[in-house]
């Protein structure tokens, strides 16, 4: 355990201490895990906890509206060994004090808020940022994607940060941010949601998508000197891999490309690094497979419209599909993005209609032309023989995974 | 055959506004209206039609779409008997004048006389209007403060949130409605999707119900209590 040897100020151990006793409390009386209390405890005591904490560890950041959690437990997987990380989801600082108060391991690493982005490069000196995709998300209370790819593209600056940066480049306002890095190592990946990147983040003109890349008249353009290309296979560096992924999706081979990548950085072997995020079935509860009664569940989490999106394209044929929708505002208050998602991939299948925003759930697919019901009572789901597969949004999907059993 | 025409959903389509065309279409092929929807994205034309919509966007894109709508004649469509349908942004364009990014005055298209200043605080939430006895239900998210000129009508008077100054939203002349709500606002309100309906159809329409009545009541049911429970809130 003891990898590392840090020589901390003693209002830095006080600190520590306090997360850790704060996080013990918060569990003994059974309020949830913990760790955002504990790590506000511990900045509380010492505001420069964090930094003090990433000294001397490799630390990779990873950020981006979709696929942060399941991107950094690849990372975690890939790396092998010891790894420490805020497994629980708490993506701001105070969870990433608590993760690295709960670990002494070498290696780190945090899933990080896109809003908390900057802050976290500065405090954490990162060896590498990882940045999958930016697209709209929860818009009610986050701020505006265009202003966030210019926060990125700030604080990646060479004045601010000197590690690596990984990033897809079939995304252009993650290729925005990233260039004004003066070390990045671009993944080309295939892309589906352009929604939000329609004009030029330079000059407001429109962009000229041409198959799998895009360009701007002002000479922005996708990058071509590229360390990775997903396609049917990975290349990376001169070698290509057969990805075989346990987790569906194309977005998940999307994800492993850009964690393989960050990996190789570091210098690890990525047939290794592949072997062992092949084990990776379900993350956090998602992907896995669960039971509802008499049903097999998958359980899905969808948060937005490219995350959505994503998802529908991976749909099983056979499964009963399921829909949850809250609006909490761990949700987003408004449910209206429902519209941007390209619901009409549902045509031909019945849709179960759940959670507190079900009717405008039921109105969005009929609008679309696909059957829907809404469902009041969803004890009445536990019957039926086949398989499900249950799409729902954040509080939605904590609600589901409290009603739901391991399989 | 009608059409619709979303308006640069590419520039004005962050909050979902483009559900409205969806609504439109879903509503008129109930009642066996042929009614075509045409996405018109940055670079085409702006095509004839029988109603245009605009949606809400960000500041940059915003200020994009308000050149281009201006380039493109929409004003002439709508001189030409076109109807007009906008939502935040979109108002803010159709206004005389709007301010964005700091507070740099940026000319609109002058459909109405109607500016819109910076606000001191962005409202973001659950939104209600009173539009002739008629409730208005969505939800609404700018920094906009709106205030109409001498003869213009607002579109209704604000009973939950803050449209264009906490009293009235948006604003309304023959063939054009404008209003702070998103939702987008013709999925949450059908009485309001099928009055446009049958404006631009020149028709009555057949009554038809669907899980979209459904939600209205289940909207309007809800905010009434919470705004009882909040005491008075809005104007
Ligand atoms: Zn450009």
């Amino acid at each position: 355990m003891a990898v590392m040897t840090l020589r901390l100020s003693w209002r830095a151990r006080v600190a520590m201490g306090g997360v850790v006793a704060t996080n013990l409390l918060s569990r003994l009386l059974g309020r949830g895990s913990g760790t955002v209390v504990g790590g506000r405890v511990g900045l509380f005591i010492e505001p420069k906890l964090l930094t003090v904490l990433s000294r001397s560890r490799s630390v990779v950041l990873v950020s981006g509206t979709n696929g942060k959690t399941t991107t950094s437990a690849m990372l975690r997987v890939g790396w092998g060994g010891d790894v420490a990380g805020n497994v629980t989801g708490a993506n701001m600082t105070e969870g990433h004090v608590a993760a690295l108060c709960a670990s002494s391991a070498a290696h780190a690493v945090l899933e990080t808020d896109e809003g908390w982005l900057p802050i976290v490069v500065s405090a954490t000196s990162p060896a590498v940022v990882v940045l999958l995709n930016l697209s709209r998300d929860q818009l009610d209370r986050a701020n505006e994607v265009r202003q966030m790819a210019q926060r990125w593209r700030d604080c990646l600056a060479p004045e601010k940060f000197l590690g690596v940066v990984v990033a897809n480049c079939a995304d252009p306002l993650v290729v925005y941010a990233a260039e004004s890095s003066t070390n990045v190592r671009w993944v080309q990946v295939p892309t589906v949601w352009r929604a939000d990147a329609a004009s030029c983040p330079h000059c407001t003109r429109a962009l000229i998508f041409e198959g799998s890349s895009w360009s701007c008249e002002c000479g922005f353009a996708q990058p071509t000197r590229v360390t990775a290309r997903l396609g049917s296979v990975l290349e990376i560096g001169e070698q290509s891999y057969a990805l075989n992924l346990a987790l569906p999706g194309v977005f998940n081979e999307v994800n492993t490309a850009l964690a393989a990548t960050a990996l190789y950085e570091l210098g690890e072997n990525v047939a290794d690094v592949l072997s062992r995020i092949r084990t990776l079935d379900s993350v956090q509860g998602r992907y896995g497979l669960r039971r509802y009664g008499h049903r097999e569940v998958r359980l899905l989490l969808a948060k937005n419209p490219a995350g959505t999106a994503a998802l529908l394209e991976s749909l099983d044929g056979d499964d009963d599909v399921w829909v949850a929708i809250n609006a909490q505002v761990a949700d987003g208050k408004d449910p209206s993005w429902l519209y941007d998602v390209p619901v009409e991939a549902l045509r031909g299948r019945r849709i179960s209609c759940l959670g507190e925003r079900r009717v405008d759930l039921a109105t969005r697919l009929t609008y679309a032309g696909v059957d829907s019901e809404v469902v009041d009572d969803f004890e009445l789901l536990r019957e039926g023989t086949a398989r499900v597969t249950l799409i729902a949004n954040y509080t939605a999907f904590r609600d589901w995974m409290g009603r739901t059993s391991p399989c | 055959m009608l059409k619709v025409a979303v308006l640069y959903p590419d520039l004005l389509g962050t909050y979902g506004d483009g559900g409205n065309a969806a609504v439109l279409a879903g509503r008129a092929r109930a009642r066996g209206i042929d009614l075509e929807v045409e996405e018109v994205t940055i670079g085409a034309k702006i095509p004839s039609a029988s109603l245009y919509l605009l949606g809400g966007g960000e500041d940059g894109p915003q200020r994009l779409a308000c050149d281009l709508l201006s380039e493109g004649g929409l004003i002439d469509r709508f001189n030409e008997g076109a109807n007009v349908f906008a939502v935040c942004a979109g108002l803010q364009i159709l206004g005389t004048s709007f301010s964005i990014e700091g507070d740099a005055s940026y000319p609109g298209l002058g459909f109405v006389a109607a500016t819109t200043t910076r606000g001191l605080s962005r409202s973001v939430g659950d939104f209600v209007t009173d539009v002739q006895g008629r409730m208005m239900v969505g939800f609404e998210n700018h920094g906009g403060v709106t205030v109409l000129g001498e003869g213009v009508s607002a579109l209704g008077d604000v009973v939950m949130g803050r449209g264009n100054d906490g009293r009235v939203d948006g604003f309304r002349a023959p063939r054009l409605i404008a209003t702070y709500a998103h939702g987008p606002v013709l999925a949450q309100n059908p009485w309001l999707a099928d009055e446009l309906l049958s404006e631009i159809t020149g028709q009555e329409l057949a009554p038809w119900s669907s899980v979209a009545d459904r939600l209205y009541s289940e909207r309007c049911a809800l905010l009434s209590t919470r705004r009882s429970d909040a005491g008075h809130i809005g104007g």
